[in-house]
């Protein structure tokens, strides 16, 4: 029973890594530039969601349709401003320079984040933070659960941005050719902007759901930006849902690994898995490219 | 109406093109013949943009051409045809043809244009909801000519159209080719195939190490001694 407590607690949470992935992955495949500050603007869309709760009592479920949008006009600015400087250079220079930029943002966000809200956890407690649905003597917490179903229903509607829309497609095709899409007569820069903020803005929905479902501090930057690389590693690059099952399925592995050996190897089975997939299958479970 | 003047491209210091011109009249086929490396798919890339010039000018119908960006010369009506195709892989006939109306112009055509490109080429039509990776050599040349037409381009820039495709196919290719040239579009079609090129086309221009060394009509260029020993083998009977 308590096994398949913990799975289903590794599940809730494993959605969330997968959503923080969808995000990461849609940055690096289209402009194959890494955003190590991603776990950061999850931070920043935690925050956002905590004070528009802690200050005017917005539902955190509902806050998500300004803080989506926000960390989106963020995205725009952060492209804007720094990374279209380096999406034009060379491989080695774009891959060492968007590094450089990464950690920057890390630092400055962080210490932002610190000077204006202390170093603190906090946590959005709604009147519904407690309820949990029973099943006989499993327990399901409600909050983590709905923020499951929605970080699907986001994908579901990336999803169907990218495969039916005109400027999804866009976007699919300068990730899979950027030359070729140029071709076609897509503004490449202009899709990489696109795809930019749309990174930001599911890290800022996923730092919502991380915020009222667990909890946010100045410092989770970091866990966060290795959750998602460790699950892109482990789905490969490509496919949302493909994201968003190598989320669920480090959720699980690290729930297993808290029943089996205890709560302290919790990080390091991520890492173990990171590896193994390295060494086994580098394109990732369900990534088509090397 | 494609007039370029001592176009000059470098890859870093590595020199490309030095002083490339080249004409094309209204309503010609021009063929561009040349060994490997001797800056073909240079100057098609540098005439689409996605390559800039060190020097020269390329003017379209007119007006200044280069330093445009790729998506403003695909909206003027130049489209390239890339070597070795370079379709959407993983999306399906359908969604590779109508990436290529994505420029304004093209978008409120689309339907109708669709429609040609399918009548041009059945086969794209009954491979239609396919992935774009999962057709044949000549179905993906086909699927690459379709897609650029329907960005509605008044010059078709081509690069090894015959690459990899069997003999029937490159037949089929061309007399495409030869159709859309009879209902009006201009060409510019580097090939190795040379004798198949320079019998289509009007004139041809001979590239070698980065600069253009004859010209002329393609099939006095048939004829020419030192295009024959170069480009068709000693063997080869005019």
């Amino acid at each position: 029973m308590i096994l398949i407590q913990q799975l289903i607690l590794g599940l809730l949470v494993g959605g969330l890594y997968g959503l923080a992935a969808a995000g990461l992955s849609l940055t690096f495949g289209v402009l194959r530039v890494l955003n190590v500050a991603h776990g950061e603007l999850l931070m920043l869309g935690g925050y956002g969601t905590f004070w528009l709760f802690a200050l005017w009592q917005i539902d955190p479920f509902v806050s998500l349709i300004a803080v989506g949008p926000a960390m989106f006009a963020l995205g725009l600015v952060l492209y804007w401003a720094l990374f279209q400087f380096v999406v034009k250079a060379h491989e080695e220079v774009r891959v060492k320079n968007s590094l450089l930029i990464g950690f920057g943002l890390t630092l400055v966000f962080h210490a932002l984040a610190i000077r204006l809200w202390t170093a603190d956890e906090r946590a959005v407690t709604t009147v519904y933070a407690g309820t949990v649905v029973k099943f006989g003597a499993l327990a399901i917490p409600v909050v983590r659960l709905s923020s499951l179903i929605l970080a699907l229903a986001v994908l579901t509607a990336l999803h169907l941005f990218l495969a039916k829309t005109r400027w999804g497609r866009a976007i699919r095709a300068t990730a899979d050719d950027w030359e070729a899409a140029a071709l076609m007569g897509i503004p490449v820069e202009k899709t990489y902007l696109l795809a930019f903020a749309l990174g930001t803005a599911l890290a800022g929905i996923a730092g919502g759901l991380v915020s009222v479902s667990y909890s946010i501090s100045p410092s989770i930057g970091l866990e966060w930006t290795l959750k998602a690389l460790i699950v892109i590693v482990l789905a490969g690059l490509g496919s949302l849902f493909g994201s968003f099952a190598g989320g669920i399925l480090l959720g699980l592995a690290e729930a297993t690994s808290v029943a089996f050996l205890g709560g302290p190897y919790r990080e390091v089975v991520g890492l173990v898995l990171f590896l193994m997939i390295l060494l086994l299958r580098p394109q990732g479970l369900f990534g088509e490219r090397g | 109406m494609l007039e370029i003047e001592n176009l000059e491209v470098a890859y870093g210091v590595l020199a490309a093109l030095h002083g490339v011109s080249l004409t094309i009249q209204p309503g010609e086929i021009i063929a561009l013949v040349g060994p490997n490396g001797a800056g073909k798919s240079t100057l098609l890339k540098t005439i689409a943009g996605l390559i800039d010039a060190r020097a020269g000018v390329i003017r379209w119908e007119g007006k200044l051409l280069s330093g445009e960006p790729p998506q403003r010369i695909v909206e003027r009506g130049v489209a390239l045809v890339p070597e070795g195709r370079r379709l959407f892989a993983r999306m399906t006939v359908r969604e590779n043809l109508e990436l290529g109306a994505f420029s304004q112009r093209a978008q409120k055509e689309r339907r109708a244009q669709l429609e040609r490109v399918y009548t041009i080429f059945p086969r794209l039509f009954e491979r239609e909801h396919q992935r774009a990776g999962l057709l044949s050599g000549g179905e993906q040349q086909m699927l690459a000519l379709g897609r650029a037409l329907m960005g509605l381009p008044r010059l078709l820039l081509l690069d090894e159209p015959s690459l990899g495709l069997a003999p029937r196919v490159v037949e089929s290719i061309f007399s495409v080719l030869a159709e859309l040239h009879r209902e009006g579009m201009n060409l510019l079609i580097v090939e190795q195939n040379v004798q198949v090129v320079l019998g289509l086309a009007q004139r041809a221009y001979v590239i070698e190490g980065g600069k253009i060394v004859a010209e002329g009509e393609g099939q006095k260029l048939l004829r020419d001694d030192h295009v024959r020993a170069a480009y068709l083998g000693p063997l080869a009977k005019g």
